[in-house]
């Protein structure tokens, strides 16, 4: 906190800090460049040990950098026969896509219900989504894991995909949005002889593409990287998201560190490339929204 | 919510009037479209959120081993086992430790990383970018990261060459069933996790604050620095810091992952969603004490939740729009 005096002529610019001096800046600049190399270590890890030999891993002196790039590292998760690497990761794109479409459809649909169409018990209907608020899915696994194995789904997509879809905070933060749509554009739809359902897909959608982007964003984040309800349906190795598969890597008897990272870094590269285009919408999101999950 | 409620009120009724025209009735009936477009999402949360709870009510009074269609009831035995069990008092015991570090050190970290960001004129993009990236890796692969590499207990782990550099004996990270350093491992690659996603939300507040206030306060003769945080930003974020340290003590209630792959072999440090994933899917599958573990955790979180909504009102983050 080593600032001087507000600068007042800068201060009317949008930024809202307050100015240092050149002593203070260099401060605030070397102190956020050392948070900010400690935050990269664990992705510059992955990259190292990637591309290394385990010799070089495991060797008596610490190496910041491979002598020579292992490029040969790439394919051998592919290659692993105790591990089916290349299916864990089809289906994490399976399921992560499946499930943001799923959420996206149904959560949206009836946030828009419960925000704009009036009936008379609508209010009772939202509490009820309120009150799964208070439960947290995660706690609930067991029991949605006697459930979903009754119905027969364990180890297949459906049981992967289809009990994670009914959110209700995402319903909620779709509903909150939508209270907040203008409403003239919908009356001008509704002129036009469109119902409520044409209204909403011609009209109330295209206009709330950011929303659903942000939202799209955070949810294929958190379908990506789930981890417990892919663990508890994902019984054979078959049925395993790239998750679960990484997972299994530490408990193996032999550790094989470069083919484990290099299966960490591809697991990874799939949501940076997410992060690198859409981190507006992502920022915007939790922004506006305030949680994700 | 009372925003909702007036709209609704102040709606006509359209549903009345097309009744005398049956064609365009069913579209234009608002009970019917209201039906339409919540009927697929009730019908599955129904079908996933609220008869899993009630099953799982049913089930807690029954032993329940490798069967959900159980036959022998059992009373409250499996509640009392349950709460009698070592095991899961202790894993209670360890989310409370866990809560007590990583809510504060969280709320701290981001809160500072934030006031970091805010102040910078250049790069400001690129170093919150820099921040939030750990918000793309998952638990799992990060606890691999963790245990692999940063704190491997063995000499060749990032950690403990570090320490050898200062002529430090090597650390057993999590090989070590006494604390503190299977807890340092733990809090850290939580903290990394998700220090960033707070930031985002603590930066969004300090842009919210009005500059006036900073520009009285200056006028006042208040010190730029401790006085101004201590006096006026604090304060200003006082919403958005009780929203996460909530939101930080739910998430923390939950761990799984990290604790999952971090001390897969141990029998310290056990939190109670692993302790309920023991009991409902290790050898014994005892889905009849798993259900009564799970509904005991829930009304748990239930009470957290409503003591969250006595303070800060119920439907969160309506209020503070």
């Amino acid at each position: 906190m080593t600032t001087t005096a507000p600068d007042i002529k800068k201060a009317t610019t949008p930024a809202r800090s307050r100015r240092g001096g050149v002593i203070g800046n260099t401060g605030l600049y070397v102190a956020t460049g050392i948070a900010g190399l400690l935050f990269l270590i664990p992705f510059y890890l992955i990259v190292r040990n990637a591309l290394m030999t385990d010799q070089e891993i495991t060797g008596e002196n610490w190496k910041w950098f491979p002598t020579d790039i292992q490029w040969g590292n790439i394919t051998e998760p592919f290659d692993d026969v105790t591990v089916d690497f290349a299916h864990a990761m089809w289906n994490s794109v399976v399921v992560a896509v499946l499930h943001t479409s799923g959420i996206l459809l149904v959560c949206s649909l009836a946030g828009y219900g419960l925000a704009r169409i009036p009936y008379k018990h609508a209010n009772k209907v939202f509490y009820a989504v309120l009150v799964t608020l208070m439960v947290p899915t995660a706690v609930t696994f067991v029991p949605s894991f006697v459930l979903v194995s009754s119905l027969g789904w364990v180890d297949s997509y459906r049981g992967l995909i289809i009990p994670g879809l009914f959110s209700g905070f995402t319903c909620f933060l779709f509903r909150q949005y939508f209270l907040g749509f203008p409403k003239e554009l919908e009356e001008a739809a509704r002129v036009d002889g469109l119902g409520y359902w044409g209204a909403y897909w011609r009209v109330v959608v295209p206009n709330s593409l950011n929303f659903f982007a942000a939202i799209a964003t955070i949810t294929f984040i958190n379908g990506w990287n789930a981890f417990l309800w892919p663990l508890v349906i994902g019984q054979d190795p078959s049925a395993w998201t790239v998750q679960v598969a990484l997972s299994s890597y530490m408990t193996n008897q032999t550790v094989n560190y470069h083919l484990i990272f290099m299966a960490t870094a591809i697991s990874i590269l799939p949501l940076l490339l997410v992060f690198l285009f859409l981190q507006r919408w992502l920022v915007q999101g939790i922004a506006q929204t305030g949680i994700k999950g | 919510m009372s925003t909702a409620a007036t709209r609704k009120v102040a709606q006509p009724a359209p549903a009345e009037v097309p009744r005398t025209r049956p064609r365009r009735s069913l579209r234009a009936s608002s009970t019917f479209n209201f039906w339409l477009f919540t009927g697929p999402f009730l019908i599955g949360l129904v079908i996933f959120v609220f008869v899993p709870i009630v099953w799982s009510m049913y089930l807690s009074f029954f032993e329940a081993r490798f069967t959900v269609t159980p036959s022998e009831f059992v009373g409250f035995a499996n509640y009392r086992q349950i709460l009698t069990d070592t095991d899961f008092r202790n894993s209670l015991v360890t989310f409370t430790v866990f809560a007590a570090f990583i809510v504060p050190a969280t709320w701290a970290l981001s809160l500072g990383l934030a006031l970091l960001v805010n102040r910078l004129r250049f790069m400001r993009a690129f170093f919150r970018s820099v921040f939030f990236l750990p918000t793309a890796c998952s638990y799992v692969a990060a606890a691999l990261i963790w245990k692999m590499s940063i704190f491997n207990g063995v000499r060749f782990g990032l950690a403990n060459t570090v320490l050898d550099w200062f002529g430090v004996e090597n650390i057993a990270w999590l090989a070590n069933p006494d604390p503190p350093w299977y807890w340092l491992v733990i809090v850290t690659v939580r903290l990394w996790l998700q220090s960033g996603f707070y930031m985002i939300l603590f930066l969004a507040a300090l842009q919210n604050i009005p500059q006036e206030l900073y520009e009285a306060a200056a006028i006042d003769g208040a010190k730029p620095g401790w006085q101004t945080f201590r006096y006026i930003t604090l304060p200003q974020l006082r919403a958005t810091s009780t929203a996460v340290i909530l939101l930080l003590l739910i998430a923390a209630y939950q761990a799984f992952d990290e604790f999952f792959n971090l001390l897969s072999k141990t029998t310290w440090g056990q939190p109670p969603l692993v302790e309920l994933y023991k009991m409902a899917l290790g050898e014994n599958q005892n889905y009849g004490a798993g259900s009564a573990g799970a509904l005991v955790l829930t009304l748990l979180i239930c009470v957290v939740t409503l003591l969250q909504g006595k303070i800060m009102g119920f439907g969160r983050g309506e209020e503070s729009k």
